[in-house]
């Protein structure tokens, strides 16, 4: 099978997907005690005017055509208006979701130069003092709450050390990514654990496979050997591992952004949840998981394109 | 599958073959456990009193890890949290565990459409950010830890349904499940009885990771506001109240979270040595 076609019947693949995020997030709303018009207009309100609402948000129709009406306005980009800030919700994450995506990746890349040379440290010397002291050290990371590791971070390097901000996002690019520097490490660091061991792991194995015994034989020195062969071969578990972890990365991002002040959407959804505004809990969780899905058909592309054999 | 040998094996011979690994965990989480039990034995202060004259007293012999803003021992509210923290590890794991493992094997049996159907929707489940989900479902329901058992339970038990479907394909394949359909068992009798206990492994090992997990999502919802409610002590609350203190009075924070990871690292360590021990049983 062409690597085309299997883009295509993965892309496909996503249809259930994306149905039951709809589902899930259409239910968790109707589950609500009390009815949206009386969210929206408060107790008090006249019979005649919850009536007004309810027509205009098709909340008199059967709960099937609701269903098809909520589809279509997602589809159509909207996801109702915001109860307290008094705007679109769809406005709202186009604002905040860059700051989380912008975060997460900063995570990532941070994760990445961390967790790959490391592995290789203690592939490479395996059972030595290097292996069980870095092994060791990701093994307390895994343990630590992502809220902990922040809070130990800015009690060191902000309030102590006055090296970064105590919070915040900048202005201008450059500024972000100064703003952003300590939240992401707080958030690679638990990535870059799991990421190590499965790379050291993937390592072990590769390193005793015949075709690097043959690169060695060819006589191609030593860091050709391992980037082209040991590298790309060891990474190929680790991508699918990363696209895996990128749901726990947005989790802690949420996490990350309450605990450094970050106007970000994990931010937008914890106030959302204290101000009830089920709206924004409704698009952000759609966002956030839409985000997930074409992340995990970015890594299952990259994956494919890593290992052949992935796609047939 | 167990060797079979003439001779029971003497309990130091178990006891000096464990991997060291689960001993220096097993020490930990019997610990914690004991802590979690009889907090009042060993906890030197009543966790809640106030005491004006002593507030926010930096760690000294008369309190090891110093005091809040209300003059509240760390060390008393730090060890009866651990009543709260492990009750979460437990309770919030143990519903999906049997659950999950229960439609793992019934799936990985019967295979086919099942297993089909069953595949969607573990990769629908999973497309949902973990705590995303949670703090969505919670956000229904309302804060507190009954609820958040409800959200995590919604969600978790696709992680052992898959480890154990995937488990029972290998076994079920097996001769011995061949024997038992051959005796005329009915499937449900051989699923449960036969291929089960020995497809459970890998589920139960998950089971360790999953209770480390379940602390730090439910510290995590604590710190949020959206788990256990103050003043209860529960380590994730117990941080948040030391947030506004963090340059003067790091204390507050920073026990509470060693804490975690202690119990964190005592799981892992036991979940590790658990499936080194049970792989070289086989």
């Amino acid at each position: 099978m062409s690597f085309a076609s299997f883009i295509f019947r993965r892309v496909l693949q996503m249809i259930p997907t994306i149905v039951f995020i709809l589902v899930v997030t259409f239910v968790l709303v109707r589950l609500l005690p009390g009815d949206p018009a009386s969210a929206i207009l408060g107790d008090r309100a006249r019979d005649a005017d919850v009536a007004r609402i309810n027509a205009r948000l098709g909340l008199d129709q059967p709960i099937f055509v609701q269903f098809l009406y909520f589809v279509r306005n997602v589809f159509t980009g909207d996801l109702g208006n915001s109860i307290s800030l008094k705007v679109p919700v769809a406005r709202l994450i186009a604002e905040r979701l860059p700051v989380t995506l912008l975060l997460t990746a900063m995570a990532a890349v941070i994760a990445l130069v961390m967790a790959v040379p490391l592995a290789f440290v203690s592939a490479l010397r395996r059972g030595r003092a290097s292996d069980v002291v870095v092994r060791g050290a990701f093994q307390v990371g895994l343990s630590m709450p992502v809220f902990y590791v922040g809070l130990v971070l800015l009690i060191v390097f902000s309030a102590n050390l006055h090296w970064f901000p105590v919070g915040g996002y900048g202005d201008g690019f450059f500024a972000h990514l100064y703003h952003l520097f300590l939240p992401a490490l707080t958030l690679a660091l638990s990535l870059s654990a799991i990421l190590m061991r499965n790379l050291r792991a993937a390592v072990i194995g590769v390193v005793g496979a015949e075709y690097v015994d043959f690169a060695r034989a060819k006589g191609l020195r030593s860091r050709l050997v391992l980037t082209r062969h040991v590298l790309r071969n060891a990474l190929i578990s680790t991508v699918a591992l990363f696209g895996l972890q990128i749901g726990v990365l947005l989790s802690g991002a949420v996490v990350t952004e309450t605990v450094f002040a970050i106007p970000g959407a994990g931010r937008l959804m914890i106030d959302s949840i204290y101000g009830r505004d089920y709206p924004v809990i409704q698009g952000l969780t759609i966002a956030l998981a839409v985000v997930v899905s074409l992340i995990f058909l970015a890594t299952d592309i990259v994956q494919a394109w890593l290992d052949p054999r992935v796609a047939r | 599958m167990k060797v079979v040998t003439g001779q029971r094996p003497r309990m130091h011979r178990v006891l000096f073959d464990l991997p060291a690994t689960m001993i220096i965990g097993g020490i930990i989480l019997f610990a914690s456990f004991v802590l979690a039990f009889f907090p009042s034995l060993f906890a030197p202060y009543d966790p809640n009193a106030f005491d004006y004259g002593a507030l926010l007293h930096a760690p000294t012999l008369a309190h090891p890890f110093g005091t809040d803003n209300y003059g509240r021992d760390m060390l008393s509210r730090v060890i009866h949290a651990y009543t709260i923290d492990m009750q979460i590890a437990v309770f919030a794991t143990i519903v999906p565990v049997i659950v999950g493992t229960l439609i793992g094997a019934v799936v990985g049996y019967a295979g086919g459409l099942t297993e089909a159907f069953f595949g969607r929707v573990v990769d629908a489940i999973i497309t949902f950010p973990f705590l995303v989900l949670v703090i969505a479902i919670v956000s229904v329901l309302g804060p507190g830890l009954i609820n958040m058992y409800i959200a995590v339970g919604i969600i978790d038990w696709v992680f052992y349904g898959r480890l154990t479907a995937a488990e029972i394909k290998v076994q079920k394949r097996l001769d011995y499940a061949d024997a038992g359909r051959v005796m005329g068992y009915r499937p449900s009798r051989v699923v449960f009885r036969h291929l089960l206990p020995n497809a459970m492994t890998p589920a139960l090992v998950y089971w360790m990771t999953d209770m480390a997990l379940a602390i730090l999502l439910g510290s995590s919802l604590g710190y949020l506001g959206l788990g256990a409610q103050p003043p209860a002590a529960e380590w994730g609350v117990l941080i948040a109240d030391g947030k506004n203190f963090m340059t003067t009075a790091w204390w507050i924070s920073i026990f509470p979270g060693l804490a975690i990871v202690i119990t964190g690292l005592g799981f892992s360590l036991f979940g590790d040595g658990l499936a080194e021990f049970l792989r070289t049983r086989r």
